[in-house]
């Protein structure tokens, strides 16, 4: 494994990539697509052939480590290594760049920046996002978390649509506060660690093992988790995303709600809990309280919506909604199922975004009352964006649906009332989704969509890869969620909390002759 | 007319102790020989569906007629089964086969698999069986549909997930055919969807269903938690020890899922409007298979109920409350699939009323399922014709006299008008009788309200009989030219109209036998005699259609008449069902939505945008961020790093 360095290869060359279009001169812009295209279709092999070699069942917490001192002085170092959970967002950010660059192919062609500009942006956010889910070393972490603020902030302010500037700036305000924030606990965590320890260090499993008391936790904890809180979002610190997802071309709100909120779920799932364990159990409820608002919240204001990006973007609180409160139930079942639906959430609702891309490219507009009937003149298109739909409202069958049954099984271990308020939410995703799909798509078609065409081959490539691997995994789940289990399984160790034992044990699980006995055990009251 | 005796003995009857069966004996064996082909019976009607509707419209030419196939041969797979099934004793019936593992985290284990058992059995044969021949009659109904191909897949889907519903070896997976045939409902009664009406009626009946789903979501997850399984066997052996108040609880969920999918009080009001969907559709889905699903779902729990009284009585109530809720509708309406829509939930009432009496109820429920689908999909099928004759013609007061122009149709409609009222020896004199016995036997108001319907379902059933095939033709000979359908339709529809005559007879006695291992089986003990009480309600029957016959039979306006009672306004209204759904749930819910978008862009982000400029002056440094704004964050970053750097250095010291 230490003969090639797997993961450094991986963040490597989007970026080497980036340099390369920054070299093309600016009238070559079909080149630059291809090359776009190349260097990201480059590093999704290299994490096909990563994953075949990651040992789902090693006892090592990290694999593909790599470790090089970088400022040796405060103990930080360039280290990289991943785990169950960060191969599965290393591998979502891998598929979903060369997608969304196919997707995009002409979406910065009349806009102020230039094209070799927009597709090297998304090449070097993909460096930042294969870094941050792979770094070991929390300030290197920090260094990444921080970083991937300049594309993004270049892909809304230069290439989004109206509003661009507003929505860029208030993303990037968001976002700093949120930075400093955590800038402030990484001191504040080093300092804990300087003092246990007598020399400081940002070694991530160091830190895991560390005593800090719990006063301190509760300071420190605070302050990643509102940055992460921000970046997730969770409610109530929301806002800036649907004006970001809205106002962005369709390729960058994918990679922004697809990717860049995972970092902050998985910085409260990777981070928070390991590092914090005592002040994440006492802040629990109250995280789960503010989850629970946001799925409900969010599907309520996506049913409202008027804007079809911005629906799709308040779809997504509601989801992360359920990707937090599974983190913060602190059961094996319900990371699983968060961190699942990390992934699953990354296909759905990037499938949505794109396909109302294409949409917008057909017709001009994003609002709903701008369709209408669209499935005559367009059905393959019509019926994808079903699919993605579904997918969105969790339809048992498809992969989103097992991410979100584990969150809410796994909750309800612990947080009955919590996961039953949750599972309302099944009702008003089921309402967001066929209400949007049956003002666009059905009835008779409106004179403005009658010349409207069907998906084109690139599109169609861009899209159908998303909405297969959620049939794939919704029927055969096994090769993620094994990959899941044993990260999963590690973090609850590390917090120190263990799953609730069911009221009546089921006997033995052996071959079914032997399982007479059963049905005796009146244990309740 | 009871054969059922012998088995009440054997099976014992009163303490729920003796009706449960010993699990020993009943736990499914892993499949074997012919049994570890059953997943085909998955497998060819998905096969079907992906390549009807994956290959666009290079299946145009072919797809439907492969998609009959398909049935037909799911159909043939599920006889196999079923004399391999024969052939084994009654214990050992029940197998499983499992395909692969599905969703295995932690204790969590849900497998991938299949289990047939003598309950399943039933379903199988009556989906692929009566799914069969509702496909072979679609090739005749939608002959000119420019999307049929489409039509056809989605139906082979609809059947791939229904027999997934009933085949299943764990509530998740269930859950997987349940919503599954959820969304063959909703795209087949949104399949014309450039109607709006269509597209509406399709949304509404998901939601309303997903209302339903949280019970099931939330019963699988009791179930977890209280069983450590999601499996048919690891729930419902353990099922005994667990304390009522819980299963009371999972009971509750289970029948809230139930009242979605078989449209039930209070989530009734998806059916009417399902009609929108082709006849043959309504005739599948909305009649024989889907909206049964409850049924089975309650049927399957039994072993939860037995622990939990209060949640089987509320069945019994919402069954016996639907029954008499639907025949009302059905009385009313003057669309034919509007009325035959009414009976079917009042029919499904009866079904969750017998479901809800325990082991006394189970197999009766399961006869009445069976002979239902045949006998209602019979007349829906008879519906379908007239409409497909008299271009979509739906308005009752627009037939009469069509005995003599579609004698066919006359004949097997007449058939299953029959057979749903009961009359000897049609199908539903068996089924409903033992149902209204039964019911007798453990609540007298139960009883009561079986007894009445019957005489309503009499009454609304020959009401559309009458003004549909007798008096004078109110239709109009220049547009609206009936005629007999195809020869396509006219044989499923003969063959429906055999079954709705003799499945009463041929299975009485029989089911009881088939499905007490499975099911349990108790008799119950009637106050007075089963001939008198035979009597009784074979009365209702003829008094409810004298009443209708004499009523209608000099035809009626073609207007529907303004003075008429309130209850029948209410009726026509559906008994206010949607207009309470309106006014409780969608208005006040859009007024919340509408709040909701206000607050959220004013307070919530003012809130937020405010507190920021309050604490460092961000609003006015945003106008200055936004010129030259690449600098700025670059100086933040780098003021950052400093920080950090100074901070260590001190700390250092």
């Amino acid at each position: 494994m230490q003969s090639f360095s797997w993961l450094t290869t991986i963040g490597l060359v989007p970026l080497v990539g980036a340099v390369v279009l920054m070299l093309l001169p600016a009238a070559k812009t079909e080149w630059a697509k291809r090359l776009a295209l190349f260097f990201s279709a480059v590093p999704l092999l290299l994490v096909i052939g990563m994953a075949f070699q990651f040992d789902a069942d090693s006892t090592a917490e990290f694999q593909f480590v790599e470790s090089y001192s970088w400022i040796p002085t405060f103990g930080i170092s360039y280290q990289v290594g991943v785990d169950g959970i960060s191969l599965i967002l290393i591998a979502l950010s891998a598929i979903l760049v060369p997608l969304v660059i196919l997707a995009g192919w002409n979406d910065a062609d009349d806009s102020i920046g230039s094209v070799k500009g927009y597709f090297a942006l998304f090449l070097v956010l993909e460096t930042f996002m294969i870094g941050v889910f792979a770094a070991t070393d929390v300030f290197l972490f920090y260094v990444f978390f921080e970083a991937m603020l300049i594309p993004v902030y270049f892909l809304i302010g230069r290439y989004g649509g109206p509003g661009r500037q507003y929505a860029a700036v208030k993303f990037l305000i968001y976002s700093l506060v949120g930075g400093l924030l955590m800038l402030v606990a990484l001191i504040g965590l080093y300092v804990a660690s300087a003092n246990e320890l007598g020399q400081g260090t940002f070694d991530f499993t160091t830190l895991t093992n560390l005593n800090i008391d719990p006063g301190t936790q509760k300071l420190l904890f605070l302050g990643f988790f509102i940055a992460f809180a921000i970046k997730a979002p969770l409610f109530p610190f929301h806002t800036w995303l649907p004006d970001a997802a809205s106002a962005s071309t369709p390729g960058t709100a994918v990679l922004l709600v697809g990717v860049l909120d995972k970092v902050g779920t998985f910085g409260m799932l990777k981070l928070c809990l390991p590092i914090f364990p005592a002040a994440s159990v006492f802040y629990a409820p109250v995280i789960i309280t503010l989850s629970v608002i946001g799925i409900i919240y969010g599907a309520l204001l996506a049913v409202g919506q008027t804007d079809l990006k911005r629906l799709i973007a308040y779809t997504s609180i509601s989801h992360f909604g359920f990707i937090v409160l599974g983190i913060f139930a602190m059961t094996t079942l319900a990371q699983s199922g968060s961190t699942f639906y990390m992934l699953t959430h990354g296909f759905s609702t990037g499938a949505l975004f794109l396909i109302v891309g294409f949409l917008m490219t057909r017709r001009g507009s994003r609002l709903v009352k701008d369709y209408g009937g669209v499935y005559r003149v367009a059905p393959v298109l019509a019926g994808l964006f079903l699919i993605a739909g579904l997918s969105s409202l969790a339809l048992p069958g498809m992969a989103s649906f097992i991410s979100e049954f584990l969150v809410l099984v796994g909750t309800f271990e612990k947080y009955t009332v919590a996961a039953v308020i949750a599972t309302t939410g099944i009702v008003f995703a089921a309402l967001y989704i066929l209400l949007m799909y049956q003002r666009t798509m059905t009835g008779p078609v409106i004179d403005s969509c009658k010349k409207m065409t069907d998906i084109k081959g690139r599109e169609a490539i861009a899209v159908i890869p998303m909405l297969v691997l959620l049939v794939a995994l919704g029927v055969y789940p096994k090769p993620a969620l094994d990959v899941i289990n044993p990260a999963v399984e590690r973090v609850m160790v590390q917090v120190g909390v263990t799953d609730p034992v069911p009221e009546l044990l089921p006997e033995d699980e052996s071959s079914p002759e032997t399982a007479e006995s059963t049905g005796e055990g009146s244990t309740a009251p | 007319m009871n054969l059922t005796n012998t088995l009440t003995s054997l099976l014992g009857s009163g303490t729920i102790e003796a009706s449960n069966i010993d699990p020993s004996v009943n736990l499914p064996v892993a499949a074997s020989g012919i049994f570890s082909f059953m997943w085909l019976l998955l497998a060819l009607p998905l096969l079907g569906a992906a390549l009807l509707l994956l290959l666009g419209k290079r299946a145009d030419k072919w797809g439907p007629i492969f998609a009959v196939l398909m049935i037909v041969g799911a159909f043939v797979v599920g006889c196999f089964l079923y004399f391999a099934m024969l052939a084994e004793s009654a214990n050992d019936r029940p197998v499983n086969l499992h395909i692969w593992d599905w969703v295995i985290v932690g204790n969590f284990q849900a497998p991938l698999g299949m289990q047939l058992d003598q309950l399943s059995m039933v379903f199988v044969l009556l989906i692929t069986g009566v799914g069969g021949l509702i496909h072979i009659y679609s090739l005749g109904y939608m002959k000119n549909d420019p999307d049929k191909r489409k039509f056809f897949g989605y139906l082979n889907f609809f059947i791939a997930a229904m027999l997934l519903l009933v085949t299943a070896d764990s509530y998740l997976l269930l859950y997987v055919g349940w919503e599954g045939v959820g969304l063959a409902s909703y795209l087949l009664v949104g399949f014309w969807q450039y109607k709006p009406a269509a597209a509406v009626a399709a949304k509404k009946a998901f939601i309303m269903n997903r209302v339903g789903d949280v019970g099931l979501s939330i019963a699988i997850m009791m179930m977890f938690v209280t069983f450590g399984s999601v499996t048919f066997p690891g729930v419902l052996e353990a099922a005994p020890g667990a304390s009522e108040s819980t299963a009371t609880w999972i009971g509750f969920a289970l029948l809230l899922a139930a009242c979605g999918k078989s449209a039930q009080l209070p989530l009734q009001a998806w059916l009417l409007d399902a009609m929108e969907g082709p006849t043959p559709v309504s005739a599948l889905i909305h009649a024989a298979t889907m909206v049964t699903a409850g049924v089975y779902l309650i049927v399957r729990s039994g072993p939860i109920f037995d622990n939990a009284p209060a949640a089987r009585d509320a069945v019994m109530i919402v069954g016996a409350a639907t029954l008499i809720f639907g025949a009302i509708i059905g009385s009313a309406k003057d669309g034919i699939k509007d009325v035959l829509a009414g009976s079917t939930m009042s029919q499904v009432g009866y079904m969750i009323l017998a479901a809800g009496l325990g082991p006394i109820g189970y197999v009766f429920a399961i006869f009445h399922l069976l002979t239902h689908g045949m006998f209602k999909a019979n007349l829906f099928l008879g519906a379908g014709s007239i409409m497909h004759s008299m271009h979509d013609q739906l308005d009752m007061r627009r037939f009469g006299a069509l005995r003599k122009v579609m004698f066919f149709t006359f004949i097997t409609f007449s058939s299953g008008w029959l057979a749903i009222m009961g009359v000897p020896p049609f199908s539903a004199f068996y089924s409903k009788d033992k149902i209204i016995e039964a019911s007798f036997s453990v609540n007298f108001w139960a009883g009561a309200a079986a007894l009445v319907g019957a005489g309503i379902t009499s009454f609304y059933m020959t009401r559309l009989w009458t003004m549909t095939f007798t008096g004078k033709a109110r239709w109009t000979e220049n547009n609206q030219h009936p005629h007999e359908s195809p020869k396509i339709m006219l044989i499923p529809m003969g063959i429906m109209g055999i079954l709705s005559l003799i499945a009463g007879f041929v299975l009485a006695g029989a089911i009881e036998t088939w499905l007490a291992p499975v099911t349990g089986f108790e008799k119950g003990e009637l106050p007075i005699s089963n001939l008198l009480l035979e009597s009784i309600s074979l009365t209702f029957v003829l008094v409810g259609g004298a009443i209708a016959y004499l009523q209608y039979r000099r035809g009626v306006p073609i207007t529907p008449p303004q003075h008429v009672s309130a209850l029948t306004v209410a009726a026509r209204d559906e008994l206010y069902g949607d207009a309470f759904n309106e006014a409780v749930f969608m208005r006040p819910g859009q007024w919340l939505t509408r709040s909701l978008v206000f607050v959220d862009s004013r307070a919530i982000d003012g809130m937020v945008n405010g507190t920021a400029a309050a604490v460092g002056g961000l609003s006015g440094r945003m106008r200055r961020l936004q010129t030259g704004f690449a600098r700025s964050y670059a100086l933040s970053m780098l003021a950052g790093a400093v920080l950090l750097i100074i901070a260590l250095i001190l700390v250092r010291m």
